[in-house]
């Protein structure tokens, strides 16, 4: 059905109809107008996938890459491991300096991983975020700062302290484009 | 077997996700223009707000209850709603997402039916932090009531069976606990039984979902009609109405507007039109529909009761099906003037998008020439959409809405949206 050229629409020699893909042909309505006239009717194209190393060409040497096709490195499916749940965070001031992270880094929060002892965690604290390492010792949670100025944080009796998320990773950016 | 899953108190919860000093406040959400209430927090709902207020009723709560009052962000709401249905997929093979904060899963072949909706209701509290609940049902009706059901057990606990709070399943509750339950649940708050179907019904003395449900089918489809008649049939458990997978394409568009301050004039009223036609038209091209008439109406305030009032309207048909601004525009600015009288302090105005068809299936008209405008501009009207999504809402715009710099909506109190900006990301210290 692909190859073969439609009213004016677009062909294609792929060999591997789902490597390049073309859209069903555009149903051409009993009346059109466009189409009685003789006018080119518009095919409709998906946007296109890039296609796979192993994509036939026609003519030419076969790649000798066509058998190590393989995907490109995905930075945000390396980053991010529940995409419905995860959340970007921005870091302001020094507290976690010791740790590498900086005022300004971008923070990626999974909400969904559950918090273990040593994590680097997003808690609420007092309505606000704050960021810090988690420490979980005999039922007790302390927030830990990797700063030496900061005090680590016990929440009082009667203060909530409910983890939002855990940081999985803290992106720091040189430049820009 | 059918699960309806909805969020609690859907808008008012996604902004508190993002700003956890919003809990345990009392909290609304505003319509488009801060004009009235569309979503309340418990706290809200405890201080006596009611859905669907005007603003101003309540603004002075403020300073006596502590209450914090947004604007809608449609763009959060939405993505949270994206990633909320996401995760609610996974209780069953088939989802209808009915509205942005509630689906209907179609639970074929699921065993643990109720397990796995608790299971999912916590992963959806603990991956995005809003709460929901579940009804399960025989029926989408009695799903939609089940879901009733455990919002409010979950929230006045001892009106109902205090197991179903959070997630009701009809399927396991006892015949007898059944009737009670439906006994408990006005007719009124039946899935499609509107307000003035549940008036009728009262005047027969059918008051409560149970009542409804023991009505003889015969007389309800000659009192009624069918529709009422499979609400009934669902009540009983036979299911009538199936999951809607793939949405119908939208029979009109409108876009509505209260005004900031009042309008009396013709010319700003007309810029108001134009620039609402406008904004119309470019979701009538994004369906890939044309319309064939153009509804313009305005009206004063129904809340400022010493003013005279007004409420007018008026329909445009076009000659042909069209989506070219320019035309849509004539129309509206023709309706308008048609309508329009000086005097009136006019708080709202509107135009809707009628009679709406496929671009494919668009028929030509047998006496008007092939193109009226004489010239086609689908093409432009493209390039002009496609302007504006890279260059912002505006950048180019017809003439007649050039000046309307101020009938963008008013959004005043607006969230950052925290979710879709790299600039609106939340910070945390």
């Amino acid at each position: 059905m692909s190859s073969k050229p439609a009213a004016g629409g677009c062909t294609t020699n792929s060999a591997k109809p789902q490597a390049i893909r073309v859209a069903p042909p555009y149903t051409v309505c009993m009346y059109s107008y466009h189409f009685l006239a003789g006018h080119p009717v518009p095919a409709h194209a998906d946007p296109m996938p890039l296609p796979l190393a192993g994509a036939k060409v026609r003519g030419g040497f076969p790649s000798p890459a066509e058998d190590f096709a393989a995907k490109r490195i995905d930075l945000a499916k390396e980053l991010i491991f529940h995409p419905q749940c995860t959340f970007i965070l921005r870091l302001q001031g020094d507290s976690m300096e010791g740790a590498g992270m900086f005022d300004g880094d971008l923070l990626v929060v999974d909400k969904y991983l559950r918090p273990q002892h040593g994590d680097i965690v997003v808690a609420e604290l007092d309505g606000e975020f704050t960021c810090k390492r988690l420490h979980m010792r005999n039922d007790q949670l302390i927030l830990h700062p990797e700063n030496p100025t900061y005090p680590d944080i016990r929440p009082k009796p009667g203060q909530t302290l409910e983890i939002w998320g855990v940081v999985t990773s803290s992106i720091k950016r040189f430049r820009k484009a | 077997m059918f699960a309806l899953l909805d969020g609690n108190n859907f808008y008012a919860s996604c902004e508190r996700v993002f700003r956890p000093s919003l809990k345990g406040v009392p909290l609304v959400v505003l319509s488009n223009n801060d004009g009235c209430v569309i979503a309340r927090s418990e706290e809200a709902k405890a201080i006596g707000i009611k859905m669907g207020q005007p603003y101003f009723q309540v603004q002075h709560m403020h300073t006596t209850h502590g209450l914090v009052a947004l604007s809608a962000n449609f763009a959060l709401y939405g993505d949270m709603s994206d990633r909320m249905m996401s995760l609610a997929a996974g209780m069953g093979p088939e989802q209808e997402i009915y509205s942005i904060d509630e689906c209907f899963i179609g639970l074929h072949g699921v065993p643990e039916v109720t397990r796995r909706a608790h299971a999912i209701c916590s992963r959806i509290q603990r991956g995005i932090g809003i709460s929901t609940c579940v009804g399960i049902a025989p029926t989408k009706t009695l799903a939609k009531l089940a879901n009733h059901i455990a919002k409010d057990a979950e929230r006045k606990p001892g009106a109902y069976l205090p197991h179903l709070a959070g997630v009701c399943n009809l399927a396991e509750v006892s015949p007898q606990s059944l009737e009670y339950l439906l006994r408990l649940t006005a007719v009124s708050d039946v899935w499609g039984v509107g307000r003035k179907i549940a008036k009728r019904l009262t005047e027969h003395d059918i008051v409560t979902a149970l009542d409804l449900r023991r009505a003889p089918v015969p007389w309800v489809r000659s009192h009624f009609g069918v529709v009422l008649e499979r609400t009934v049939r669902e009540l009983n458990g036979i299911a009538c109405l199936q999951l809607e997978t793939q949405p119908p394409p939208k029979q009109q568009i409108a876009c509505t507007r209260s005004f900031g301050r009042p309008v009396t004039d013709l010319a700003p009223l007309l810029e108001a039109i134009s620039h609402f036609t406008q904004r119309a038209a470019e979701k009538l091209r994004m369906q890939v529909h044309r319309c064939g008439a153009v509804h313009v109406f305005a009206h004063t305030s129904p809340f400022r009761t010493d003013d005279a009032r007004f409420a007018q309207s008026a329909t445009v048909q076009l000659v042909a099906p069209s989506s070219d601004t320019t035309v849509l525009l004539a129309a509206a600015q023709r309706g308008i003037r048609q309508i329009y009288e000086p005097g009136y302090r006019l708080a709202k105005a509107g135009v809707l998008l009628l009679d709406l068809t496929p671009n494919h299936q668009v028929q030509q008209s047998l006496i008007a020439p092939e193109q009226p405008t004489g010239r086609d501009m689908s093409a432009l009207m493209e390039a002009v959409d496609h302007i504006n999504a890279r260059w912002g809402k505006g950048a180019v715009r017809a003439g007649s809405a050039l000046q309307a710099s101020g009938w963008q909506m008013r959004q005043t109190r607006m969230s950052p949206c925290y979710t879709i900006c790299l600039g609106d990301c939340p910070s945390c210290y």
